[in-house]
Formats: structure tokens, C-alpha cells, sequence
């Protein structure tokens, strides 16, 4: 991989690792009474390391010029595996956080794995880690392929895919230090933050410079989507995280916001990265690879950009309706039911787009697994911005805010529609990639299919329940008019509901886990002959 | 300077909050249903399947 880079490349690379490796030195010396040091050294390592690996092939010889005649897919690769590697971690910790809930002693007396250090790293971890690598990844095969252009160099690429992880090993290693600025979805402190704000442009002007090369004058739609992807996250990244350090030697920093704005910014960034993070950049992800995997184009490309400014537009006006019945002014929190109710036209528009490309393919989605995960991807996106809508009108957040129903919501649009996507992606683009005919096994990914589909019904209906009876019991009064239960009362009540909920993530955890091995096994060896795929795939029926 | 306190900026926000979002759907649909646009956007379309020898065309 660094043999294909010319000799200036490497010249650059190796001088951004030292820059990164000094910079992590200075943090960590000026941090050396804080728990700042350990991500100062982390840094330093993390440069240390990319800085010796091209040192090793400083002298290698010159890429030839044929390079220039094929897409660079290099980083692609690497993504892919970085991917998987995060979608282990992210789920093993979700899969431990929902069990300490029903079983609280697997905390082991141990600080950094009680339940307040090991849920963001869940969330990080499948987020961030999984979903940002996946996102990533994927942006710079689509946007090689329908622009028909390579990459404009090989060393942005590298500084983007490296960066991001940099910034994601940070956070999620911050949390179990115990370093937190406590809001959700953008916990990593200020000098993580601002890595990531300069990771962030070095991608943003890397797609633009990739796009500027296109021979296609149009630019296809699913650009369009990664685009508002890069170019928002960037703008809620950088608003939601202006912070002051209590020094530079300091990791703790306090936001320029208080109250009810820090609130009101919070969940505008919150529920921005729900949109243009799990939802703009993986229905790029789906307006690419499921016609790719169909063979069919989209249903509509009129009804895709139509959708696209529906969900950019009316997405930014939606993040209020997560503090209704706070100090927030009420027009406002009107404002934010109303835009997410009228937020379901575009995004059933997009969810319909998807189902209707099936029509005619139908028989490959019952052929093909990797199909079916996009098909199912597209249901649950329909589904889970159905419940997303609604959940946003005040009358009925009053039942459902604060209990399991919103984490149910929550993993019937991660599980449901952004892991699925994802994999239907990943099951693609992975042989095309290490240049296979398939992918290794296509039972495996029958089975990662069925447990990802089985674990994601039993999680999301084990928290429609207890999100109901939580909410009910919360609001029953006796006749004397007051509280019929105790909080305690409605925490014994979900104990069932916990277990069958942290037997559903297990379900999702496994059928990842198979899906890791199939793709290292695509990697590694030819795909398995279609004879012992069919011959498999009886005994392996799942249910048996 | 004009003092800009929460009522003038309800009020901002309720009218040409109102215009700027009318305009905006009224400019994507006139775009998306541009006559001179329909030979392009059907050439995106399918452009993505023709796509057969993976490389890019410089």
C-alpha cells in the first residue's frame, strides 16, 4: 500500500505523522497533571506509528504511471476492515451495556466500565466508529465510480480514513478515562473536536476535488447525499462544540452556551446527525449500491432529488421536538413537531423510491441475501420515520419521552436501516474490491441476514413494550391523586423486557460477527463453490 | 444599530422563515421538472449501470 504511493507522497505523509506525533507530545506534556497525557501519548503513538511504517518503505520504488488508469482503492480496502473491526466493538459493548441494565453487577466494581463510560462508547462505537467508517468507505468508491475519476492524490485519502479513526480511538478511550463534555452523540472534548474539524475539511475538499475531475456533466444523486453528509456534519459539528479550555493542559472545556440555548444547540446537532449522518449519507450508500445489486435504476430520479431538498430542508427544523415540555419557548417546540411531521413525505418518498426499484427483482431479493438486507434497510426506513414522526407530536412524546420506546425507535433506525444498509454495501462492494467473483460464503451471509432480522424485531419489540408500560406507569394515578407506582415499581417491571432485549443485540452482535469472518475469508481465499453454497445452505436453515 | 430582541425575531422567523422555505420548494420543483433537464437526469439514471469496465476515462 505505501509501495503505491510516489516518493513526494510518502515525503508528505510522513511529515503530517511527525506533525501529528509532536503535536500529541506537546498535549501530553502540557497535560501531564491531567488525564489529558494518556491521549497525548495516544496521539503521539498513533503518529509514531504511521511515521515508522513509512519509514520502513521510504525506499521502495516508484509507482508506474499505469496507476493513474485505475480507481485507488487502497484506502477503500483498509476502510472496509476498519469498518467491521468498529461494528465488533460498538455492538460487543452494546450487547454488555443492555446487559448491565437487566444484570447491574457486570459492572465488576470497576469505574470505567460502569454504565455512564460504557454506553458512549457503544454509541461511539456504532456511530462513529462503524457508521463513519462505513459512510467514508463507501463515499470514495461511489464518488470514483459515478464520477468515472480517480482519487486526486493518495495521501488525503490516507489523512482523512487515519484521522477519523484517530479521532474515534480518542473518544472512545476518553470515555472509559472518564473524559466527557456530557453531550450526547458529541462527547470528545475540545482538542478531539478540533482534530476532527480538520480531518473533516481535508474530506470535504477531497470529494469536491474528486467531483471537479468527473467527466459525467451531471453529478449523480447519491452525491448529492454524501455531499450534504460531509458539508453538514461539519457545520453541527463545529456550532454545537465551540467550547473554552479550562486550559491548554486541561481536557476539560466549557461550552460558550448555557441553559436553554445549550439545549436547544444540543438537539439541533443531535437530531442534524441523525439526518445528515445515519440517514443523508446511507441513503447515498442506498441510491448507489441497491440499483447497482438490482440491476435495475432507481424507480425515479426526479422523485430522489425531490426527496433529497425535503429531507436537507426540512431536517434542520426538526431538533426542537426533543425538549418538548422544557424551558423552551413553545412556538418553538411546535415548530420542530410540525417540520418532523412534514418530514415523512420526503422521507417515504425516499424509502418508496428504494422499494419500487425492487419491482421486477423481487426474485433476486428472495435469491439473494445481500439484496434482501438492502430491501429490508429500505422497510425499516419507512418504518422507523413512520414512528420518528409521530413520536415527534407533543401528545404523544408526553407517553413516550424519557422511556425505552425512543432507544426502540432509535435501533429500529440503526439496526433496521443503517447497520442493514451497511452490510447489503459492505457484501457488495467487498469482493469487487479484492477482486472476487462473490463473496466467500453466501450461506454465511443467509445467517448473518436472519440474526440480524430476528435480533432487530426482538429488540425493537421488547422496547415498545417496556417503553408503554414505563410510560403508563409513570403517568397512573390513584384517587387520591397521586403516583399509583414507584419509580423503583416501573424499574422491576422492565427486567423482562431487558433480558429479551439484550437477547435480541446478541442476535444483531452474532450476525455481524459472521458477517466479519466472511468478509476476512473473502479476503483471504476464492469464493466457496456455488455447489457447497447450496448443499450448506439446508443445514443451516436458521430456526433449527 | 437595530435592536434585535426575541418578538422582532419571532417575528423574522415566522414570516420570511415562511417565504424563504415556499421559494425554496417552489425553486426544486421547477428545477426538478425542468424540460431541458429530463434527457439529463435520465442519463444519471442509468449511467451508474453502464459503468462496466471499472475504470475512470482519464
Amino acid at each position: 500500500m505505501i509501495a503505491q504511493l510516489t516518493t513526494t507522497e510518502r515525503q508528505i505523509g510522513l511529515v503530517l505523522a511527525l506533525i501529528v506525533t509532536l503535536l500529541g507530545a506537546a498535549l501530553g506534556l502540557a497535560g501531564r497533571h491531567d488525564v489529558l497525557a494518556y491521549h497525548g501519548l495516544l496521539i503521539a503513538a498513533f503518529g509514531a506509528v504511521v511515521a515508522i511504517a513509512i519509514l520502513r518503505q521510504m525506499d521502495r520504488p516508484e509507482p508506474g504511471e499505469e496507476r493513474l488508469s485505475e480507481y485507488y482503492d487502497d484506502p477503500i480496502r483498509v476502510g472496509i476492515v476498519l469498518t467491521m473491526v468498529w461494528a465488533i466493538f460498538g455492538m460487543f459493548v452494546g450487547v454488555w451495556v443492555s446487559a448491565l441494565l437487566a444484570w447491574p453487577e457486570l459492572t465488576f466494581d470497576a469505574a470505567w466500565a460502569s454504565f455512564g463510560r460504557l454506553r458512549p462508547a457503544h454509541t461511539t462505537g456504532v456511530i462513529f466508529g462503524f457508521g463513519g467508517n462505513a459512510l467514508i468507505t463507501t463515499s470514495l468508491h461511489v464518488v470514483q465510480r459515478t464520477s468515472r475519476a480517480r482519487l486526486p492524490d493518495q495521501v488525503s485519502p490516507w489523512f482523512v480514513l487515519l484521522g477519523y479513526n484517530l479521532f474515534c480511538l480518542l473518544a472512545v478511550s476518553g470515555y472509559f478515562l472518564g473524559i466527557t463534555q456530557s453531550k450526547e452523540y458529541a462527547e470528545p472534548e475540545w482538542y478531539a473536536d478540533i482534530w476532527l474539524v480538520i480531518v473533516w475539511v481535508a474530506y470535504f475538499l477531497l470529494y469536491i476535488r474528486t467531483l471537479a475531475r468527473r467527466k459525467e456533466p451531471h453529478i449523480y444523486v447519491a452525491n448529492w447525499y454524501y455531499m450534504a453528509f460531509i458539508l453538514v456534519v461539519a457545520m453541527l459539528h463545529i456550532v454545537n462544540n465551540l467550547a473554552l479550555p479550562v486550559s491548554l493542559g486541561s481536557a476539560k472545556a466549557y461550552s460558550v452556551f448555557a441553559g436553554v440555548q445549550d439545549a436547544m444547540t444540543q438537539w439541533w446537532y443531535g437530531h442534524n446527525a441523525v439526518a445528515f449522518f445515519l440517514t443523508a449519507g446511507f441513503l447515498g450508500m442506498m441510491y448507489y449500491y441497491l440499483p447497482k445489486r438490482a440491476e435495475r435504476p432507481i424507480y425515479s430520479y426526479r422523485l430522489s432529488i425531490i426527496s433529497f431538498w425535503g429531507i436537507t430542508f426540512i431536517y434542520m427544523w426538526a431538533g426542537s421536538h426533543h425538549l418538548h415540555y422544557t424551558a423552551l419557548p413553545q412556538w418553538v417546540q411546535t415548530l420542530g413537531m410540525t417540520f418532523s411531521v412534514v418530514l415523512l413525505v420526503p422521507s417515504w418518498a425516499s424509502a418508496g423510491n428504494a422499494l419500487l426499484t425492487l419491482n421486477g427483482a423481487w426474485h433476486k431479493v428472495r435469491d439473494d441475501a445481500t439484496l434482501r438486507f438492502m430491501m429490508v434497510a429500505a422497510v425499516f426506513y419507512g418504518l422507523s420515520t413512520f414512528e420518528g414522526s409521530f413520536l415527534a407530536i407533543r401528545a404523544v412524546n408526553s407517553l413516550s419521552h424519557y422511556t425505552d420506546w425512543t432507544v426502540g425507535h432509535v435501533h429500529a433506525g440503526a439496526l433496521g436501516w443503517v447497520a442493514m444498509i451497511t452490510f447489503g454495501a459492505l457484501y457488495t462492494l467487498a469482493p469487487a474490491m479484492w477482486k472476487r467473483d462473490r463473496i466467500y460464503s453466501a450461506t454465511l451471509v443467509e445467517v448473518h441476514f436472519w440474526c440480524a432480522v430476528i435480533g432487530t424485531l426482538i429488540y425493537v419489540f421488547a422496547m415498545w413494550n417496556s417503553g408503554i408500560v414505563q410510560g403508563l406507569m409513570w403517568r397512573t394515578y390513584n384517587d387520591s391523586g397521586t403516583l399509583t407506582y414507584s419509580f423503583i415499581e416501573s424499574l422491576v417491571a422492565m427486567h423482562p423486557y431487558y433480558i429479551a432485549r439484550t437477547v435480541g443485540g446478541l442476535f444483531f452482535f452474532v450476525g455481524a460477527a459472521v458477517g466479519a469472518y466472511n468478509i476476512y475469508m473473502t479476503i483471504r481465499h476464492e469464493p466457496l463453490p456455488a455447489s457447497a453454497r447450496l448443499g450448506a445452505a439446508r443445514s443451516f436453515v436458521p430456526g433449527e | 444599530m437595530i435592536d434585535l430582541d426575541h418578538q422582532s425575531l419571532v417575528a423574522f422567523a415566522k414570516s420570511w422563515g415562511l417565504f424563504y422555505l415556499i421559494a425554496l420548494s417552489a425553486g426544486v420543483l421547477v428545477y426538478t421538472f425542468w424540460p431541458a433537464n429530463k434527457a439529463r437526469f435520465a442519463r444519471a439514471k442509468k449511467s451508474i449501470l453502464l459503468d462496466k469496465d471499472d475504470k475512470p476515462w482519464r
